[in-house]
This record gives C-alpha cells, sequence and structure tokens, in this order.
C-alpha cells in the first residue's frame, strides 16, 4: 500500500523532473541573453512585452521589439497577429533565433495578463498616469 | 459540519431540502448569469469574451476543490478504513471530473480569441489536462474494479497520488513562465478584477457550489442505499 503511494509520487516527481525543460514555455529576452547553450536551428519561444512604439508594419510583415524592460529581442514576422496584439501588451512569439538580438518568428501569441476591467476605467487610470 | 454528511443524516434527507436547494441555486445562477451576460461591462482588451471567465474560473475551482476532498478523503480511508469516506470520494469525482472537463473547454475557447490558439502545452493547461485525466482514472477504476475492497484501494492510492497535481495546477503560473496569466484572486493581495465584475464571478461560484452540492447529496445518498441495499442482500 505505501509502497504503491510512494511509487505512484516517485513516478509523478520524475515525469515533472523530465518535463522541466518543456514546462518553461517561453524565455524572456535577460534568459536568452544569460543563456549559455542556446541553439539556433530549434523552434523556440520567447515572451515580454511589446515594446511601445516599436512596432513596424511593411506589407507583408512586420518588425517589433519584445523586451522585459531589461533586455530586449527584435522580432520580424510575416503572417496575421492574433487580435489582442499590440504595443504595452504581452506577447509570445514561437521561431528562431538568428542571433541573441534577432528573432524570426513563425507565430505570435497574444499573452493576457491578470487585470480585469471595465473600459472606462482602463481610461481613467491612464488619464491619471 | 462534518456530522451532517454520515450516512444515518444523509439516508433521513428528503427530498424537500434538496428541492429547495434546487430553487435557490436556479435563483442565483440566474441572477448570476443576468448580471455576468448584461450588466457587467466587457473588458478594456478582451471585450465580450471576458464573459467566458464566469463559468470557466467557478469550473476550475470546483474541479480542484472536488479533488482536495477526494484526496483527504482517501488519506482518512487508508488510515481509518472508514467506509463511507470513500462513499463522499467516490460521490464527488464525477462533479469534479465534468467541471475540470467544462474548465478545459471554456478556457480553449476563451484562448483563441484572446491567445490567438485553442491549446498550447504550457504548464497551467497540462496540469489541467493532468487533473482531468486523474479523474478519469478513479471513475474509471470504480467502474471497472468489481471488488470493492480492491476498488477502494486502488482510488484511495489515485487520490493521493493525484493530490500532489493540486499545488502544481495552482502554482504554475508563478513558478513558469505560462501562456496563461497568473492568478487574479489571491488570499494574499486584492484581486486585480474589477468589482463589477467580481461581483458576478462571485455569484456565479456561489450558483455552481450549490448546484454541485445537490449533484452530490443525490449521488451520495444513492451510493449509501446501494451499500445498504448489498448488506441486506448478503444477511438474507
Amino acid at each position: 500500500m505505501i509502497f504503491s503511494i510512494l511509487l505512484g509520487t516517485t513516478i509523478i516527481f520524475f515525469i515533472f523532473k523530465s518535463l522541466e525543460d518543456n514546462v518553461v514555455y517561453f524565455f524572456s529576452p535577460t534568459e536568452i541573453y544569460n543563456k549559455a547553450d542556446i541553439s539556433f536551428n530549434e523552434k523556440i519561444r520567447i515572451g515580454g512585452l511589446v515594446k511601445e512604439n516599436s512596432l513596424v508594419k511593411n506589407q507583408k510583415s512586420i518588425k517589433f521589439i519584445i523586451t522585459d524592460l531589461k533586455n530586449e529581442i527584435i522580432v520580424s514576422f510575416n503572417g496575421q497577429v492574433p487580435n489582442l496584439f499590440s504595443e504595452g501588451k504581452g506577447v509570445i512569439a514561437e521561431g528562431k533565433l538568428r542571433d541573441k538580438k534577432y528573432f524570426v518568428a513563425s507565430r505570435i501569441l497574444a499573452k493576457h495578463d491578470e487585470n480585469y476591467m471595465p473600459p472606462e476605467v482602463s481610461e481613467a487610470l491612464e488619464k491619471s498616469n | 459540519m462534518f456530522k451532517n454528511f454520515f450516512p444515518n443524516k444523509i439516508l433521513s434527507l428528503d427530498n424537500k431540502f434538496i428541492v429547495s436547494l434546487l430553487f435557490v441555486m436556479i435563483l442565483i445562477v440566474l441572477v448570476g448569469l443576468v448580471y455576468a451576460l448584461f450588466i457587467s461591462p466587457p473588458d478594456y482588451i478582451q471585450g465580450d469574451s471576458v464573459r467566458i471567465m464566469y463559468v470557466h474560473v467557478p469550473s476550475s475551482f470546483i474541479a480542484l476543490g472536488c479533488f482536495g476532498l477526494i484526496g483527504i478523503a482517501s488519506i482518512l480511508n487508508l488510515i481509518f478504513k472508514i467506509k463511507f469516506v470513500s462513499l463522499i470520494a467516490k460521490s464527488l469525482a464525477p462533479i469534479g471530473c465534468t467541471f475540470s472537463l467544462i474548465s478545459i473547454v471554456t478556457g480553449s475557447l476563451w484562448g483563441k480569441p484572446t491567445w490567438g490558439v485553442w491549446w498550447v502545452w504550457d504548464a497551467r493547461l497540462t496540469s489541467m489536462l493532468i487533473l482531468f485525466l486523474f479523474y478519469f482514472a478513479y471513475i474509471f477504476t470504480w467502474q471497472f474494479v468489481n471488488n470493492f475492497e480492491r476498488a477502494n484501494k486502488i482510488t484511495s492510492i489515485i487520490g493521493i497520488v493525484g493530490l500532489f497535481n493540486l499545488p502544481v495546477i495552482r502554482y504554475s503560473v508563478d513558478w513558469w513562465n505560462t501562456l496563461h496569466q497568473p492568478s487574479s484572486i489571491t488570499l494574499t493581495s486584492a484581486p486585480t478584477i474589477h468589482y463589477t465584475m467580481l461581483v458576478p464571478l462571485i455569484i456565479m461560484f456561489l450558483g455552481m457550489v450549490i448546484y454541485s452540492l445537490i449533484i452530490f447529496l443525490l449521488r451520495y445518498k444513492t451510493e449509501l442505499m446501494k451499500l445498504k441495499l448489498h448488506k441486506k442482500n448478503k444477511n438474507n
């Protein structure tokens, strides 16, 4: 009995242990900056905020900067962004790193934060800031 | 309070009580739905898809809460070997299972317009899926292991092992980078949901908890009656 509980718990523990690398859904620009073993051929995800005034739209592609307020990575992307993608908001980009400062995305996800409020409140907050 | 869940109390529970609970539940859910769908404002970023939250968040809470109770019951069951505790856990499982599925489906419906995807394998979503699988295994075992003692033992082990998954779900958004946002409602700090959205959320939560309680009482009573019948048949 106790043995099977221990066994079950150990299995769970090892599953999480082996998932540890995958459990991290995305890396922040600072984590990329500090990371020693970066592979430039593998698909990875980076995430942070879309830097204000960094979004440049061309005919087909867009370019913007992902920041965690310490480090930044330039992202270029060719395709459709989600509706909630906008400057100053959270974003996750999936794709490949060219170098530590340049990222070519194949998919963009908008990340939502934990704040929920009506539009009037958000406007009022912005005014008071 | 716990004494109210002793077998003789439940068996003498009359339908009047259940029916009145049902009326209270319907009233609360109606008020909650009107508030959530019509009175409460759209979100400043998400727009109207924020309204999915009023079902999603209570479902997730109930799914986690039910498994918490199942885990505790499983521990009590293994230590003290009280039969009705395992019947409490058995009756809770389908409720939690259903709500974990509702949580995953509504989350997915919300994810598409918000994140741009239905599903990702981040820590929160994955651990929630694991919870559903634990429920599934738990119910499956009760269903298909015919010997009561054996089923009781196996399900208790599933209940206890699955208990470790609960803090992982709760804190996954803090421990790791996830696509899922961190908790808006915590014990330690003020909620980051505006009160015009928090109030319908709480009303809906209350209504859905009462709904779960009704289903639980009905199931639990049935289980106890089955046990009684089983004993009677044995004695004859």
